[in-house]
């Protein structure tokens, strides 16, 4: 196994994500990208899991180099962050749906950080 | 080049060119199927280096749950089913940031890790990884539990907006009041309920004089002869309620104690007290020997027919 092909895929795949991000004006497109920067970040987790476990063959669990005691501490990195993953998306289309029920648009661009709610309601009306 | 080296050039191809779809395509549906494809090769990549459960939990949350939830939110938000036209920004600032960020991690990842060989991990069993979650990293798990609950909260309040809302001061004050009921008010509901009361009122002036003239007439007794006092039935109105009431304690105390005792001798069945007029003989069963005539007139003739 050559570990660069994991890591080049996910530095890509980190790559459309960030793309994705900063191109798309619809919130749900927005929380897609978001997804794959985060499994890019999954995929770097485990590849190295596999590639520095598998560089530490020789050397004894108790030493000072041996960088992480548990076998599988990538692939527990990426369940957690799985379930976090899981948790912003529940709350970012929760609150995507009630912008949505307010202003009937999901388009990121008309999102009023600087105003307050009733102001812009006058300002609109 | 080995096997494992190509499952994962070919599924690295599958999950770049989808997720390159994802993030150009017009269609807000379409751009969740390729999300769902590009997260299922990352999940092969996961099975060719080995982290075989993360593999499966990829598909079943990612898949099977988070793509589920942004397409319910794109269809929730009525999203056009054709192409969306003004979906996406200008391209330029956006390619080039987002170039700059893969050809710079691309070349230091390129750069650390060469073209060296690694030997590919034997492949972790869903037990090992359970151990380690439940052993080592168990306080992070109970950590990573509260998160989701207190993400799940977040969501139910965020989508309630009866939780947490202030009153708006511009709203109107049409709006402010308590919501219409769920049946409307009309012509006929407000017509059958002003029948109602009225059939409430008269027989509530009904059982007023009932009660007088019952308490004047009736002065023996009512338990002494219970086939004299008992009214006719259908008819309770001379008795009075008081006589009714004596009638009543007495079908529910007089069975308790004339219920058969423990360990003594069976005496023959006592028919039960019946209230005249309020319940019907048993009709016999087929097949089974009638019950002697019960004081209310039932007939034992009508297995005959069984």
């Amino acid at each position: 196994m050559h570990a660069v092909i994991p890591y080049v895929i996910a530095a890509v795949l980190f790559a459309l994500g960030v793309y994705g991000v900063l191109r798309r004006r619809n919130a749900i497109l927005v929380l897609m990208a978001v997804e794959l920067m985060l499994n890019a970040v999954n995929l770097i987790l485990v590849a190295a899991d596999a590639s520095v476990r598998s560089a530490l063959a020789g050397v004894r669990p108790e030493s000072w180099a041996y960088p992480a005691p548990e076998p599988r501490a990538g692939a527990i990195f990426a369940l957690f962050v799985i379930v976090l993953a899981a948790a912003e998306v529940g709350v970012g289309l929760a609150i995507v749906l009630q912008y949505y029920r307010l202003r009937r648009a999901v388009v990121l661009d008309e999102v009023a950080l600087d105003r307050h709610d009733h102001e812009n309601e006058q300002v609109a009306g | 080049m080995t096997v494992a080296d190509a499952l994962m050039l070919a599924l690295g191809a599958v999950a770049v060119g989808s997720g390159a779809l994802v993030v150009t395509s017009t269609h807000l549906v379409r751009a969740g199927l390729y999300l769902v494809i590009s997260l299922g090769a990352i999940a092969g990549l996961y099975l060719v280096l080995g982290a075989e459960l993360v593999a499966w939990v990829q598909v079943l949350v990612y898949v099977g749950a988070v793509v589920v939830l942004l397409l319910f939110a794109v269809m929730l938000t009525r999203a056009p089913i054709g192409p969306s036209p003004g979906l996406d920004r200008p391209a330029g600032p956006a390619a080039l940031i987002g170039g700059g960020v893969g050809f710079g991690l691309s070349v230091l990842l390129i750069d650390a890790f060469r073209w060296t060989r690694y030997d590919l991990p034997e492949p972790g069993t869903a037990r090992r990884v359970g151990e380690q979650i439940f052993g080592g990293w168990v306080l992070p798990f109970e950590v990573l539990s509260i998160l989701l609950l207190a993400a799940l909260i977040g969501a139910i309040v965020l989508s309630r907006p009866d939780i947490g809302a202030r009153p708006d001061p511009d709203a109107p004050a049409a709006a402010a009041g308590p919501p219409p009921g769920p049946v409307d008010e009309t012509a006929e509901v407000a017509a059958r309920l002003e029948r109602i009361a009225a059939r409430q009122a008269a027989a509530a002036t009904r059982h007023r004089q009932v009660a007088t003239t019952g308490a004047a007439a009736d002065t023996s007794p009512p338990t002494a002869n219970r086939a004299t006092a008992e009214p006719a039935a259908g008819d309770p109105g001379p008795a009075g309620p008081a006589a009714l009431k004596d009638q009543a304690r007495e079908v529910v105390f007089g069975a308790h104690a004339n219920r058969p005792a423990l360990g003594g001798e069976p005496d023959e069945p006592t028919a039960p007290p019946v209230l005249e007029g309020t319940s019907r003989p048993t009709p016999a069963v087929r097949g089974r020997p009638a019950r002697p005539a019960l004081p209310g007139g039932g007939t034992t003739g009508e297995e005959s027919d069984a």
